[in-house]
């Protein structure tokens, strides 16, 4: 995992079943710089620090659901 | 996942019998603001994406969880065209 902040979030209208009614966040990390894509599994907003999960496990943040993501924001720090 | 825009398609007659019928295309990673990334992927095509237009990969493992992948040999799918990006600045 590691620290990101949400910069932003992206639209997509046309995307896969298992996205639907999922936020795609644009998470810049805190160290190391880039910026990636996230789904939110915790209503994050813009300007937070989220923790992200990245790989397979990513989509367990999503329970009984078979979602394809490898980056999900599970945590926002506390201010 | 990561932001690319599509670049061109692939065309295998010989591959792996469970890519058969799949779209493979050639993205170009974008930053945010469309503009060009270093680096290219090859992804299969999940939601019929077209020449230019930008879309959202998964990558790794996660990728055979897209719509249509599972068990199949991939490691980069297209699970979303861009609408917009939405930029806090």
């Amino acid at each position: 995992m590691y620290l990101g902040k949400v910069i932003g979030n992206v639209v997509c209208s046309a995307k896969d079943d298992a996205l639907v009614g999922i936020r795609l966040m644009l998470v810049e990390r805190v160290y190391g710089g880039g910026t990636v894509v996230a789904l939110d599994a915790v209503g994050a907003g813009p300007g937070e620090t989220v923790y992200v999960c990245r790989g397979k496990e990513a989509s367990f943040a999503f329970k009984g659901r078979e979602v394809p993501t490898e980056a999900t924001i599970v945590g926002i720090v506390d201010p | 996942m990561i932001l690319a825009r599509i670049a061109g398609t692939v065309v295998a007659t010989r591959k792996d019998p469970r890519l058969e019928g799949k779209t493979l295309l050639i993205c170009q990673l974008i930053g945010a603001g469309g503009e060009d990334e270093k680096g290219y992927v090859i992804a299969v095509d999940t939601v019929n994406a077209g020449y230019r237009e930008k879309v959202l990969i998964v990558q790794g493992s996660s990728a055979r969880m897209a719509s249509g992948c599972k068990d199949t040999p991939v490691d980069a799918a297209i699970v979303g065209i861009v609408d917009h990006v939405e930029q806090d600045t």
